[in-house]
C-alpha cells in the first residue's frame, strides 16, 4: 500500500525536477534515490511497518505473494535504471518525464499486484497502459517509434474495451465486482458468466501477448526506443502475468475444469509460435521480442497448472526472466548494429561484458545451475502436479530445446566470430552492476528456496 | 423494461464496434469503433446496475449502485486514453501525412 502511495507522489516529483534541472545526473539521481525508497518502503510494509494505513474496504488486499513480487519488481528496475538510466537521454530531450511516468507504472504495478475487485484490475491495467504508449512513441522524429506507439495504442485500447465487456457480463450475472464473491459459488457456468470469463482470458492474453494474440509484440518492442522495450519486455509483462493469475485463481479458480484446455491451447500456442519464429529473425532486438512470448508460454504454466507450486514458479520466474533479459538489453543498446553480426568479435574486445551476457543468454536458455533453469523447472513440475496436462509438459521440454538454437547463436556471434563490434562508452558502474546480474543469476540458480523462502516467512 | 433487450442493444454496439476496429483502415475511425466499445459496456454496466438495485433493494437500499460507479471511471480513464491517442495520431499525421494504418508496414520486414 504504501508503495503505491510512494510510487505516485515520486512520479509527481520526478515531472517537478524537469522544470529545476536539465542536468541527467542529477535527475537520474532522483529517480534511482526514489526507487531505492520505493524498495525500502516494500520491504517495512512486508514486515509488518506500514508507515500510512488506508482502509481500502478489501479493494486492495498484500499478501505474501504481493509484497514478494513487488519486491523483485522494484528491485529489477532498480538494476534497470544503473544499467539503462544514462541511454534514455539518448532517446530525447525529456529525461525527468520518462522517469515520471516509468513511476506511474510502478504504481499501476502495485494496484495489479494486490486487486481484489475487478475495478481496481481495470484501473491498474490502464495505469500501467497509457504511460507504455507515450513511451512506445517517445522517440518523435522517429517513423518507426511514431508506428509501433500507433499500433500499440489500437491494440491496447481494443483489448480494453474487450476486458470491459468481460466485466459488464460478469457484473451482470454475479452483481458484484469483488473477486471473492463472483468466486464464491461459480460451480455452474451461465451465458453470461462463461461469455465475461472468455472476454477476460482474451483481454488479458492480449497484454501479457500470449498467442493468437501475440500479433502486435513483436512490431511494438521493434519499433520502441530499445531502453523502453527492455522495461516492456520483462517488468511490465510480468506484471501482466501477476496480474492474470491473481484474477483466474481468485474468482475462476473452482471452475479450471472449464476453461483448463483453453488455456492449455493458448500456452502451446503461445510456445511454438514464439519459439519457432524467433529462429528465422537476423536482428536480436527482434528475436529478444520472440523470445518474450517464447518465455511467455513458459509463464502460461502458472495459470494452466493454478497450484502453489506455480505461484512460486511465477515469482521465481519473474526475478529470473527479468535480470537475464534486462541484462541482454543494456548490452544491445550499447551496441551500434542491432543484428547478429554486431555481436561478432565481442569476446576478444569486451570480455567482461561478453562473459555477463552469456551468463544472462544462458539462464534465458534455461541451462542448469543458472536462475532460467530453475524457473522452468518450477513451471513444469507445476503442470506435472496438476496431472491432467502432461502433453504440455512433453511440448515445453521440446520448445525449451528450441530454444537454445537461438540463444547460442549469439554466443557463438561472441566468442567464434571475428569482428570489430562497434560499442558505445561503458561506464564502471554498468559494469558492476552487469556482473552483479551475472552472479544473481547463478546464485539464484544454486540456492533457489533462498528466494521463494521469503514467501512463507511469517512477520 | 425486459433487461434483455438492454443485453441485446449493448451486444450489437459492441459487435459494431468490433467489426469497425477490424474492417476499417483509418484510424481516427478505428479509434471512434473503440470507443463505441466502450460504450457498449458503459450502456450494459448501467443497465445491469439497474436490474440488481431492483432484486436487492428490499434488503440492501445501496444494492447496484457499484455499477454506475464503474462507470464513472471507465469516463475518466477513456479520456485519458483519448488525450494520448490523439497526440500519437498527430504526431504520426506530422510525419508521413496520413492517418492511414496502411502505412504501418514498415515494421514488417
Amino acid at each position: 500500500m504504501n508503495a503505491l502511495i510512494l510510487s505516485a507522489i515520486w512520479g509527481v516529483v520526478m515531472m517537478f525536477s524537469g522544470i529545476f534541472t536539465k542536468s541527467g545526473a542529477a535527475i537520474r539521481g532522483i529517480a534511482i534515490t526514489g526507487l531505492a525508497l520505493l524498495l525500502v518502503v516494500n520491504v517495512l510494509d512486508f514486515q509488518g511497518t506500514a508507515l500510512v494505513d488506508i482502509n481500502t474496504r478489501g479493494m486492495l488486499v498484500y499478501n505474501t505473494f504481493s509484497y514478494m513480487f513487488l519486491n523483485i519488481v522494484f528491485g529489477a528496475t532498480l538494476l534497470y535504471f544503473f544499467l539503462s538510466g544514462s541511454d534514455m537521454e539518448r532517446v530525447g530531450l525529456h529525461l525527468a518525464e520518462y522517469f515520471a511516468l516509468i513511476f506511474f507504472i510502478l504504481a499501476g504495478i502495485s494496484i495489479v499486484a494486490s486487486f481484489q475487485t475487478l475495478l481496481m484490475l481495470f484501473l491498474g491495467i490502464e495505469i500501467i497502459s497509457i504511460p507504455l504508449y507515450i513511451l512506445t512513441g517517445s522517440d518523435k522524429r522517429n517513423l518507426k517509434s511514431n508506428e509501433a506507439a500507433l499500433k500499440y495504442f489500437l491494440m491496447g485500447s481494443f483489448s480494453t474495451g474487450l476486458m470491459l465487456m468481460g466485466i459488464a457480463l460478469i457484473y451482470g450475472s454475479k452483481g458484484s465486482f469483488s473477486l471473492e464473491t463472483i468466486g464464491a459459488g461459480t460451480g455452474v457456468i451461465t451465458p453470461l458468466l462463461g461469455g465475461g470469463m472468455l472476454l477476460l482470458l482474451a483481454s488479458m492474453s492480449f497484454k501479457v501477448s500470449a498467442a493468437p494474440f501475440h500479433f502486435w509484440t513483436p512490431d511494438v518492442y521493434d519499433g520502441a526506443p530499445t531502453v523502453f522495450t527492455s522495461f516492456m519486455a520483462t517488468i511490465v509483462k510480468v506484471a501482466g502475468f501477476f496480474a492474470f493469475i491473481r484474477l483466474f485463481e481468485t474468482s475462476f479458480g473452482s471452475v479450471q475444469a472449464q476453461w483448463q484446455l483453453f488455456a492449455a491451447i493458448i500456452t502451446a500456442a503461445t510456445l511454438l509460435i514464439g519459439n519457432i519464429t524467433a529462429v528465422f529473425q537476423q536482428s536480436v532486438k527482434r528475436m529478444l521480442a520472440y523470445s518474450s512470448i517464447a518465455q511467455a508460454g513458459f509463464m502460461m504454466f502458472a495459470l494452466v497448472s493454478l497450484n502453489g507450486k506455480g505461484s512460486e514458479g511465477l515469482i521465481y520466474y519473474a526475478a529470473a526472466y527479468s535480470l537475464a533479459t534486462i541484462g541482454v538489453f543494456a548490452v544491445l543498446i550499447k551496441l551500434n548494429d542491432y543484428t547478429f553480426e554486431g555481436f561478432n568479435g565481442l569476446g576478444k574486445s569486451h570480455p567482461l561484458l561478453a562473459a555477463t551476457v552469456t551468463i544472462c543468454l544462458l539462464s534465458l536458455a534455461g541451462i542448469p545451475a543458472t536462475a532460467g533453469f530453475m524457473a522452468k523447472f518450477y513451471m513444469l513440475s507445476a503442470a506435472v502436479e496438476n496431472g491432467k496436462v502432461i502433453w504440455l509438459v512433453i511440448l515445453g521440454v521440446l520448445c525449451a530445446a528450441i530454444s537454445v538454437y537461438y540463444y547460442f547463436r549469439v554466443i557463438q556471434a561472441i566468442y567464434f566470430k571475428d569482428g570489430e563490434p562497434q560499442v558505445a562508452e561503458v561506464s564502471t558502474t554498468f559494469k558492476v552492476v552487469m556482473v552483479l546480474i551475472a552472479v544473481l543469476v547463478v546464485y539464484f540458480g544454486i540456492f533457489p528456496q533462498r528466494l521463494t523462502d521469503f514467501l512463507y516467512m511469517v512477520y | 423494461m425486459n433487461i434483455e433487450y438492454y443485453i441485446y442493444l449493448a451486444l450489437a454496439l459492441f459487435s459494431i464496434g468490433v467489426v469497425g476496429v477490424l474492417t476499417r483502415r483509418n484510424a481516427i475511425i478505428i479509434f471512434m469503433c473503440i470507443e463505441l466499445m466502450l460504450n457498449a459496456a458503459n450502456l450494459l454496466l448501467v443497465a445491469f446496475s439497474k436490474m440488481h438495485h431492483g432484486i436487492g433493494a428490499a434488503t440492501n437500499p445501496t444494492a447496484g449502485i457499484d455499477g454506475q460507479l464503474f462507470v464513472f471511471f471507465i469516463m475518466v480513464v477513456a479520456a485519458a486514453e483519448v488525450s494520448v491517442g490523439l497526440a500519437i495520431i498527430v504526431m504520426m499525421y506530422r510525419n508521413i501525412h496520413s492517418v492511414d494504418i496502411n502505412f504501418l508496414n514498415r515494421l514488417k520486414h
